[in-house]
């Protein structure tokens, strides 16, 4: 058993800290709230956080949401651990991210403006005519954000372990911080919805870049400037591999390993918008324009997560030791070790409080994510198909709370490497979403059935070259996320390779169904749904206004 | 926040031709000029592209203050895709908005538009 000391300065800021955040997501439920007598009573209102946030609160939510504590953690431990290829790539791919939503985001928001979808499954249902392409968008989109949930509660746990609190040897007593830290997120998120980690998120985020801005200022004078630590970086990552006979990692990309590097940045920022929690913090914006703003200034966030990288290499020259309680070296200790090595104790507090709250602020929106596709696409379209808006947002809450338990048995139950493998597997499979969504929202050529075999040829091919992917020293399966295509020995992300063959299978499949006059399903959607903005009348307002029906009905999925 | 209990869209009704029957589909824009949309094209695809091309930037030197420059250039890209991105946000809410008031009042943009209201002009980054 290593006894690790508890800081205590750093661990009474820490709580200190998480006790505030916790309040205001109680106090949360009363932010924003219109006079009507409604109240929360609405996947709008509970799941949505009214759809009314405007740009900066777009801006905050979205940051709080796609950098996750994880990132804060994975990141910088991979720069350290093997170096660019796997740490670095966050840099491009977050570059890359903001034209792509540029692109296509503003119409997802426009026809969902119009027709009340919650999520992505609700419009591919409602574009197709098909409520099994719709669950297999939904329960991709679940099934993706469960590891994902699970991580956060491994970057959480970091920040624990460095503090010195819980032990090896008493399970229970390890954890117990992890799950009261837990339950109070899990309750306010229940009463408050997305306005809670709306709120959290400004805080978690102003936190985040105090602390990235002075350690980066302040380590490289420390250390000798940037020249010697790229020096150091260098040096180690050169080192040969006893186990493997191959360098420790990567300093600058050889031409063996370019396709490996744009792949890794495309396909994660192809995928990074397919998951539920991404649609979800776009949705709750009030205008069409409001994502397409927040992408020119949401690349704030991409420069203080490069330079938050490069403290995966700072802590290299300052011999920064992560070592678990076990003793292991664990690379996801490096930056809060880091942290606490070399600053004063209330200062690596402030840091530590904002990775833990980093956790905080994802994990909330990505359970209220995955409980609205679970309502709106499982519950009503198979279960219950005449729900109400009032039963819709129970069931949403409920299920929220289900989704967060089921992630913390997953941290506390399995080995770390479970979730991380999942985690894997769930960016491949959330790619594979990425023909239904995105060609939809342009146009109906695709048929239904053919999307959705693309889709299962996709997640087949994936999880099975991943599976493939064998560590070289530890010997275990899903060792890696970037594998030779088959037949040749060009290596690219795993879930591009699968995606190419997904859109290929789809495309020649419509064409063959098309042959064979297949029926394809009622569009819901018009084109003018794509374009309108938040001062068009909705689908329903039409109706009523005009006592218009459309032949099918007004439910939005057939 | 009037437009989503659906008061808000009584209130500018107005701004479609009276003899227009609303539906669904009811134009909302006019017809595009092309150019503003190749532009922005032009520009997000070289946001994309450029950051994707390893090929281009992966070498040490020159440095900068130290740094490599396979990271330094990476991480000059994310304010020059800001701009990228910001520009083709300009370029396509100006058309955007040109197209909207075309199709409302069927003539140039109006003081007080739907659009105007919304306060794209004060954001516009």
């Amino acid at each position: 058993m290593n006894g690790r000391e508890i800081n205590w300065t750093a661990l009474v800021i820490v709580v200190l800290l998480f006790v505030v955040v916790a309040v205001m997501g109680f106090l949360a439920a009363k932010w924003r709230r219109g006079t009507d007598v409604e109240g929360l009573h609405s996947l709008d209102e509970w799941g949505l956080g009214g759809r009314g946030f405007g740009t900066w609160i777009t801006w905050f939510l979205l940051g709080g949401d796609l950098y996750t504590a994880y990132t804060f953690v994975a990141v910088p431990a991979a720069m350290w651990a093997t170096g660019a290829v796997s740490g670095f790539f966050a840099v491009p791919y977050t570059i890359v991210l903001y034209p792509i939503i540029f692109i296509i985001m503003s119409r997802l928001w426009s026809v969902s403006h119009r027709h009340g979808y919650v999520t992505s499954a609700d419009f591919v249902g409602g574009r197709y005519g098909s409520r099994w392409l719709s669950l297999a968008v939904a329960v991709t989109g679940i099934v993706a954000t469960m590891p994902y949930i699970a991580l956060q509660l491994v970057g959480i746990k970091a920040v624990l372990t460095v503090l010195g609190l819980g032990s090896s040897g008493n399970v229970l007593l390890t954890d117990l911080p992890l799950i009261l830290a837990f339950v109070v997120l899990a309750a306010y998120t229940y009463t408050s919805g997305l306005r809670a980690p709306a709120m959290i998120a400004v805080v978690k985020d102003l936190l985040i870049y105090l602390a990235v801005i002075v350690a980066v200022i302040y380590l490289p004078i420390k250390f000798g400037g940037w020249d010697t630590i790229f020096g150091s970086a260098q040096s180690k990552l050169a080192t040969v591999n006893q186990a493997t006979g191959k360098p420790a990692g990567v300093f600058i990309p050889g031409a063996a390993n370019y396709s490996a590097y744009w792949s890794l940045a495309l396909g994660s920022a192809m995928a990074l918008f397919m998951y539920p929690h991404s649609v979800t913090a776009v949705l709750a914006s009030k205008a069409r324009n409001t994502i397409r703003r927040n992408a020119a200034i949401l690349p704030l966030y991409s420069l203080m997560l490069g330079f938050l990288a490069l403290l995966g290499f700072v802590a290299i020259q300052a011999g920064t030791k992560p070592i678990d309680l076990d003793g292991s070296v664990n690379p996801q200790l490096v930056v809060p070790q880091l942290f606490l090595d070399q600053f004063p104790a209330w200062f690596a507090g402030i840091a530590l409080a904002a990775i833990a709250i980093g956790a905080l602020v994802p994990a909330a929106i990505m359970s209220i994510a995955a409980a609205n596709m679970f309502t709106r696409n499982i519950y009503r379209d198979f279960i219950r198909p005449d729900v109400d808006a009032r039963t819709e947002a129970k069931v949403s809450k409920i299920v929220s709370l289900v989704v967060k338990v089921g992630a913390l048995v997953f941290v506390i139950a399995m080995d770390q490497s479970a979730a991380i493998n999942m985690q894997l597997l769930g960016g491949i499979w959330i790619l594979q979403t990425f023909p239904a969504v995105v060609a939809g929202l342009y146009t109906r050529w695709f048929d239904r059935w053919a999307l959705l075999v693309g889709w299962a040829v996709g997640i087949i091919f994936g999880t099975v070259s991943a599976y493939n992917v064998v560590n070289p020293v530890t010997k275990a399966h899903f060792g890696g996320s970037v594998a030779p295509i088959p037949g040749t020995d060009i290596s690219v992300y795993i879930a591009v390779s699968a995606f190419a063959l997904n859109l290929v299978v789809a495309a020649v499949l419509t064409l063959v169904l098309r042959a064979l006059k297949v029926r394809t399903g009622e569009d819901m959607t018009r084109p003018t749904d794509y374009a309108a903005d938040e001062t068009d009348p909705k689908v329903v307002q039409i109706e009523k206004i005009q006592h218009y029906t459309q032949p099918g009905g007004p439910s939005p999925v057939a | 926040m009037s437009h989503s209990d659906g008061s808000g869209y009584s209130q500018n009704g107005e701004a479609f031709p009276e003899d227009s029957r609303l539906t669904r589909d009811t134009a909302i824009r006019g017809p595009a000029r092309p150019a503003p949309y190749i532009g922005a094209g032009i520009l997000l695809a070289a946001a994309i592209l450029f950051p994707l091309l390893p090929q281009l930037y992966a070498f040490d030197a020159p440095r900068l203050g130290g740094m490599p420059f396979f990271y330094w250039y990476q991480l000059a890209w994310v304010p020059v895709s800001a701009i990228l991105t910001g520009s083709s946000y300009w370029l396509v809410t100006k058309e955007d908005r040109r197209r909207r008031a075309e199709a409302r009042a069927g003539g140039p943009p109006q003081a007080g538009s739907a659009s105007a209201r919304t306060g794209l002009e004060g954001d516009r980054p």
